[in-house]
């Protein structure tokens, strides 16, 4: 997750929505601290003027390989206005110069089968926390490790649809080396974990595709070609496969002993609630950062509600997962190459490593905090009063940073006015005060 | 150095059973604890907690963080326990019944605590309410 200073207006809606309070504002710019970042999108969806935006590879890396595989979740169909076929849109992802096409739902059953295994394996850890959304597993890294244990150490369905065209691929005949897998992903959160996978060496994909751009070259081309019969490219794929990215696509598995939870925000408070309780009753949770699943992608251009519901036709018309169940030499290769590595708490909120230290700086949040007016305006660049003062503690920031604060002290002659402006300027930007009729954002934010 | 905090319980309040807890959670993380001891400590005062919320009419807890220990006192007005030992005992409980109807009464807390606590300790007044002392050790 980058901001363009370019476009960045330095205002506070990417600051508020922040689930882990990565975001500061400083010289009218948002700033992210990485080792916070949770990858949700949340600040992307609620900046107004566009200034977030995610890496990804060029289309043109595709060249090298012989073969050339598009490896994109179900969503990618359902995000398309219902009148334009599955066939229709297999056959611009054809024109845009993939050879491969591979819904990653497949062959979903093998993961249903390791999801089996695991909870089989482990009675102990209950609920098992699904480990699909990778904003959430690195939101219980940073934020929930008494957790840890409780996640599915199984991979999710591009690792298994990854190495699964691989494996045929070889078996066809592929060289080592003449396979390309370009991953198309609605998901800012799995961008981060393809692109620094947590523990691995290397990523198994060549390459990462936004949903979004991927979107609009499919319709700049899908007039020009009269489409394919898509049924070859997804012949494992079925009912559950295709709802997996949906609310309820795992919860499904463990019927009415589970229970589906999206939205980060609602997710936080099942995640403190589960610290303190026990819910032995509940065999799984799924977890999702986005509302309504994957359908609500921060990549994703189509209605989350309307691919929901194309989604769930779609997959009426396929069969059951157990019916769909192809065996093989390959099939234990890929499980075993479908186990977590280990996930290791990040302590990335601790105030010092030494707990004396760590005291000392705590009591002396509560310090500062008596003397901040406790508005919780954001207008100090931080999203809270709170979040100030542990700045501060930190040698993040200083006392006058609170404009309350600072104008309380003007008023005592403790500050100067003209270095009370230089301080504002600091946070908010130079010039950022003057009179300007076109300046962008504050209409109708609102709504 | 120690960190000294205070909350206010009020009988009834299920609502707001759980506060407490969760606020000494996020403070024992930001002093980066062993979340295993974490755990353990956010579950005994949970249950303490609810016992004052259950039990009893109001109560004031008091945490004390030092370096290498936490100590919780929750000191309530309230019925009392007459026999202490029999509290203690493992499914005793004489929770009412709408008590029971929100899902707590088992007779399970106190032995929680026990388990989850490194000192534990109880005086009571019938009539007058009770202490309760924790601690663990990091
Ligand atoms: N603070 C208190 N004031 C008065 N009585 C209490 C208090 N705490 C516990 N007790 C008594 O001790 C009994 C046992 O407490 P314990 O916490 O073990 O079980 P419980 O609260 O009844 O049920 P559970 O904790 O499983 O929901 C209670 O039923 C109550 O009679
Ligand atoms: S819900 Fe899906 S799209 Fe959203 S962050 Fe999680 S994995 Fe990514
Ligand atoms: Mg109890």
């Amino acid at each position: 997750m980058r901001v363009d200073p370019a476009k960045c207006i330095g205002c506070t809606h990417c600051m508020q929505v922040c689930p882990t309070e990565a975001i500061r504002v400083s010289n009218g710019l948002a700033v992210i601290t990485g080792e916070r970042c949770v990858d949700c999108g949340n600040c992307m969806r609620a900046c107004p003027v566009d200034a977030f935006y995610i890496m990804q590879d060029d289309l043109s890396l595709m060249q090298k390989f012989k073969y050339r595989v598009a490896l994109f979740p179900s969503v990618m169909i359902g995000q398309f206005p219902e009148h334009i076929t599955d066939d229709q849109i297999y056959g611009a992802l054809l024109e845009l110069g993939f050879t491969h096409l591979m819904e990653v739902e497949q062959p979903i059953h093998w993961l249903v089968e390791a999801y089996r295994k695991y909870h089989a394996e482990n009675p102990d850890i209950r609920p098992l926390i699904s480990s699909f959304c990778p904003a959430i597993v690195r939101l219980i890294q940073i934020r929930y490790p008494t957790l840890i244990d409780h996640i599915v150490m199984v991979k999710a369905p591009h690792d298994l649809a990854a190495h699964y065209a691989l494996e045929r691929l070889k078996g066809e005949g592929a060289q080592e080396g003449e396979t390309g897998l370009f991953y198309i992903t609605p998901c800012s959160a799995k961008i981060a974990a393809v692109k620094r996978p947590l523990g691995e060496k290397e990523s198994i994909v060549d390459g990462i595709l936004n949903m979004d751009e991927m979107y609009n070259r499919v319709m700049q081309v899908i007039s020009s070609r009269p489409g394919v019969g898509s049924s070859g490219y997804r012949e494992y794929l079925t009912r559950e496969g295709i709802l997996w990215p949906l609310p309820r696509g795992e919860a499904r598995l463990f019927k009415h002993k589970s229970m589906a939870i999206d939205g980060i925000h609602n997710v936080v408070k099942m995640l403190e609630r589960l610290e303190t309780e026990n819910h032995p009753e509940l065999e799984f949770l799924e977890l999702r950062s986005c509302d309504q699943g994957c359908a609500g992608g921060i990549l994703l251009s189509g209605n989350r509600f309307l691919t929901v519901e194309r989604l769930e036709r779609r997959a009426r018309t396929f069969p059951h997962s157990h019916e769909v169940n192809p065996d093989g030499p390959a099939k234990a290769d890929v499980l075993e190459k479908l186990v977590t590595d280990p996930i290791e708490p990040a302590r990335v909120f601790q105030l010092d490593p030494d707990r004396s230290r760590a005291i000392e700086k705590m009591a002396l949040v509560e310090k500062i905090l008596c003397r901040l007016p406790a508005i919780d305006c954001a207008a100090c660049g931080a999203p809270n009063c709170h979040a100030l003062a542990e700045d501060i503690v930190m040698g993040k920031a200083k006392m006058t940073d609170c404009l309350f604060l600072q104008a309380e002290w003007q008023h005592e002659g403790r500050v100067t006015p003209a270095r009370g402006f230089r301080n504002m300027e600091k946070i908010w930007g130079e010039g950022r005060f003057k009179a300007d009729c076109k300046k962008k954002g504050a209409r109708n934010e609102g709504y | 150095m120690i960190i000294e905090q205070t909350y206010q319980v009020r009988g009834g309040d299920f609502a707001h059973a759980g506060d407490a807890s969760s606020k000494v959670k996020k403070l024992l993380k930001q002093l980066d604890v062993d979340p295993r001891k974490i755990k353990s400590i956010v579950i005994a005062l949970y249950e303490a907690e609810v016992n004052i919320v259950a039990h009893a009419w109001e109560g004031i807890i008091r945490i004390l963080i030092d370096r290498d220990h936490i100590r919780m006192v929750l000191e309530d007005k309230g019925p009392g326990i007459a026999d202490i030992e029999q509290a203690m005992v493992e499914g005793y409980s004489t929770a009412s019944r709408e008590v029971r109807e929100m899902g707590f009464g088992a007779g399970m807390g106190l032995s929680n605590i026990k388990r989850n606590t490194d000192q534990m300790e109880i005086t009571s007044r019938v009539g007058e309410g009770t202490v309760l002392t924790m601690v663990n050790y990091f």
